[in-house]
């Protein structure tokens, strides 16, 4: 069967069963089980009603437990065990964490890991900012912001060509066709640089790619927050004789730091997951190594189970500190 | 206000000019793979693609005909015709017949051969060899010349990428491929997620609270820690690695994002219209079916198009899932970083390939655009 007819009949039967449950599960709870009619008819719609936004959400809590929340629990008990050959498992404590910490790979992976957590939200924040700031202040606004806005519609691997043809490097007596060693050899460099093979330096060269992605996300969020300042603040501010420069820093930045505040958090999610442009650009030689590549490494390459979900839980960690922030304000903005 | 504050012109011009040099920075990697797509790999090679605008200098290599083509003039053995053959003229400034020496003749002059007799090139690339003997050797004398060449664009590479049955790197097939994973991993997770946002935007029940503040929880859960779980499971009821496992996979890691924007959206719509409806005697599906769907279109176009970007993009889950050691079902995402490995190089196949690959989601980014913003400002966590 070809896949493309295999698809379709999967969104058949997926939608169809969707529609399908929920429509019959609904009919069978209001006609047979509690029906609405006879001796008991309000009793039965209040249990109905009791029951029936477990029928609503069933299959998305299903889904959610299976493929988010398992894996969890599943993946912190396989970094405990190590694989042992015939399909079983035996409980090994920390000794998969041990290994890890002992390698060198390791270490890097978190050291540029840190480097990245540190520079790609903050440039991007700065970045998108200054763009929502300025495209806000002329008619073409809408154009610009489109266009910065673009590369988040491009995919990492794609946006991982891009910029390599942006790092490409020539021989000295060939002209230059990546456009960073043409500007480097037109303002007098002697030699082109292979940019992605400088350890240390091609860690920022990957990041940039990732600032470049995530400009546009933040621009779009901090124009939006800017917009909603109330323009009397700042018509006070000018009416007090601030400078530009004032009213932004002064009066605007402190207004949107709650936004500015999640813009920051959400990169960081994307920074600490951040794995196409690392596997697609260098596959971590030359110390680029971070741990989404470091783990898939392991995982898959290595096919060392133990030490690969080790790392996908250092990862959770990192994670962590955000998601109950994240819950924390959730609930208490229901409330 | 500006003005009414009588700001300085200069800090407009100010304005205007980084906002100019912001834009450009962020579209020139862009435009530079966009371009790169459409010229050959000599023009690639020869100069970069900023100058393809504008005619340029290029150094290449061309060969005069075979021996075979010789005749006999005189008691001179002659081989006549054209450097460029079937490539477009251009101007020949200088030239030479060996790599040491490139520039060591004009056009218009004669230069002795290496292996006896002599050759004239002309700027048109009309050339004569010369020889008192007959000529041998199956290939003809190289040339190397320095020619202008003007401004050329070919889609022949988008032709040779997608429609050539011949190459085997060809991304026809993986084009197809990808979009047999995107479509069905957009569409079913919204349903799933519509009814589920409807429970928790508008019905009542203990743990209402508790279930949010678990997708919440959820939406950054890495997904890198249900990659080996997952796939455990997958082999343990017989899936293995399939279209089947990488549907549920995105189905999956897709509802939390799809329920939380939803949800927000859902709470937000007038609560006299569902409450009319209730004391009408409509039951709850048909208040979902009726009234929530049709009014929640913004939010349902949102999320659509995320988990569209998200699936068209995505690498890891295919990578994991769906991608076996045949081959057969490759993405377009993981073929690109295939041709990186192998034809880090070719930049006319590589940059065409990508650019194939990022073409459709910039059409849904730029027809969809508005959508898009709507769904990141509601779907940001505040």
């Amino acid at each position: 069967m070809h896949p493309a007819f295999q698809g379709l009949l999967t969104i058949i039967i997926g939608v169809g069963g969707c529609i399908s449950y929920f429509y019959f599960s609904n009919q069978f709870l209001d006609k047979v089980l509690f029906p609405a009619s006879g001796p008991n008819a309000g009793r039965n719609i209040n249990r109905a009603n009791i029951v029936r936004p477990w029928l609503f959400l069933f299959p998305a809590l299903a889904a959610l437990g299976l493929y988010l929340a398992y894996p969890v629990f599943e993946t912190m008990r396989l970094s405990l065990t190590e694989r042992l050959p015939g399909n079983r498992s035996q409980f090994v404590g920390l000794d998969n964490y041990k290994q890890m910490f002992s390698e060198p790979k390791f270490w890097e992976a978190l050291k540029n890991n840190m480097l990245w957590l540190l520079v790609v939200p903050a440039l991007s924040t700065a970045f998108g900012l200054l763009a929502a700031q300025l495209s806000d202040r002329v008619r073409w606004g809408n154009i610009a912001k489109s266009i910065i806005f673009m590369p988040m519609a491009i995919s990492f691997v794609g946006a991982a060509v891009i910029w390599k043809l942006v790092y490409d490097t020539r021989p000295i007596d060939q002209d230059q066709i990546g456009v960073l060693n043409a500007l480097y050899v037109f303002f007098g460099g002697t030699e082109p640089v292979t940019w992605l093979t400088i350890p240390f330096w091609n860690s920022f060269f990957l990041m940039a790619v990732l600032v470049w992605i995530q400009t546009g996300f933040a621009m779009v969020i901090l124009s939006a927050a800017l917009r909603g300042i109330p323009e009397e603040t700042i018509e006070a501010a000018i009416v007090d004789g601030a400078n530009p420069f004032q009213i932004f820093f002064k009066i605007k930045a402190p207004q949107i730091m709650g936004t500015i505040v999640v813009v920051w958090t959400t990169i960081t999610i994307v920074v600490l997951k951040v794995f196409d442009i690392v596997y697609a650009m260098t596959n971590g030689q030359w110390e680029t190594q971070v741990l989404a590549n470091y783990m898939y490494a392991k995982m898959f390459t290595a096919n060392d189970w133990g030490v690969g979900s080790a790392s996908a839980m250092i990862i959770m960690l990192l994670v962590m500190p955000i998601l109950v922030w994240n819950v924390y304000n959730a609930r208490k903005e229901m409330r | 206000m500006d003005n009414i504050a009588g700001t300085k012109s200069s800090l407009v011009w100010a304005v205007h000019l980084s906002l100019v040099a912001l834009v450009l920075l962020w579209l020139f990697p862009t435009a530079g793979l966009f371009v790169s797509s459409f010229r050959t790999a000599d023009q690639i090679s020869g100069s970069g693609w900023w100058k393809s605008m504008v005619s340029s200098e290029q150094n290449l290599i061309l060969r005069t005909a075979p021996s075979a083509d010789q005749v006999e003039i005189d008691g001179k053995f002659v081989i006549e015709g054209n450097l460029f053959e079937d490539r477009k003229a251009s101007d020949i400034s200088v030239w030479g017949t060996t790599s040491k020496a490139i520039s060591d003749f004009k056009a218009g002059d004669t230069a002795p051969l290496r292996g006896g007799g002599s050759v004239t090139v002309l700027p048109n690339g009309d050339y004569k060899v010369e020889h008192s003997e007959a000529l041998t050797g199956k290939r003809g004398s190289r040339i190397f010349v320095t020619a202008t060449q003007d401004p050329e664009f070919t889609t022949g590479n988008y032709k040779n990428v997608l429609f050539n049955p011949g190459n085997r790197e060809g991304l026809g097939k993986a084009f197809i491929n990808t979009l047999t994973v995107t479509i069905p991993a957009t569409i079913i997770p919204i349903l799933i997620a519509a009814f589920a946002a409807y429970a928790l935007a508008w019905m009542d029940f203990p743990g209402r609270a508790l279930l949010i503040a678990f997708v919440v929880a959820l939406l950054v859960v890495p997904l890198q820690l249900a990659l080996i779980p997952l796939l455990k499971f997958h082999n343990q009821i017989g899936i293995g690695k399939g279209y089947i496992g990488v549907w549920l996979a995105h189905t999956g890691f897709g509802l939390p994002l799809a329920i939380y924007l939803l949800r927000n959206y859902m709470v937000g719509l007038p609560r006299d219209i569902i409450e009319n409806a209730r004391v009408d005697g409509a039951t709850e599906f048909q208040i979902f079916t009726k009234i929530i769907l049709p009014l929640s279109f913004p939010a349902l176009a949102s999320f659509a198009i995320f988990q569209f970007l998200w699936t068209w993009n995505d690498l890891l889950v295919s990578l994991v899932f769906l991608i076996d050691s045949t081959g057969e079902t490759t993405v377009m995402t993981k073929q690109i970083v295939e041709l990186l490995g192998t034809r880090g190089g070719n930049w006319e196949i590589l940059a065409t390939s990508a650019f194939v690959s990022i073409a459709v989601p910039l059409i849904v980014f730029f027809s969809m655009q508005k959508y898009l913003v709507r769904g990141l400002l509601a779907g940001s966590v505040k």
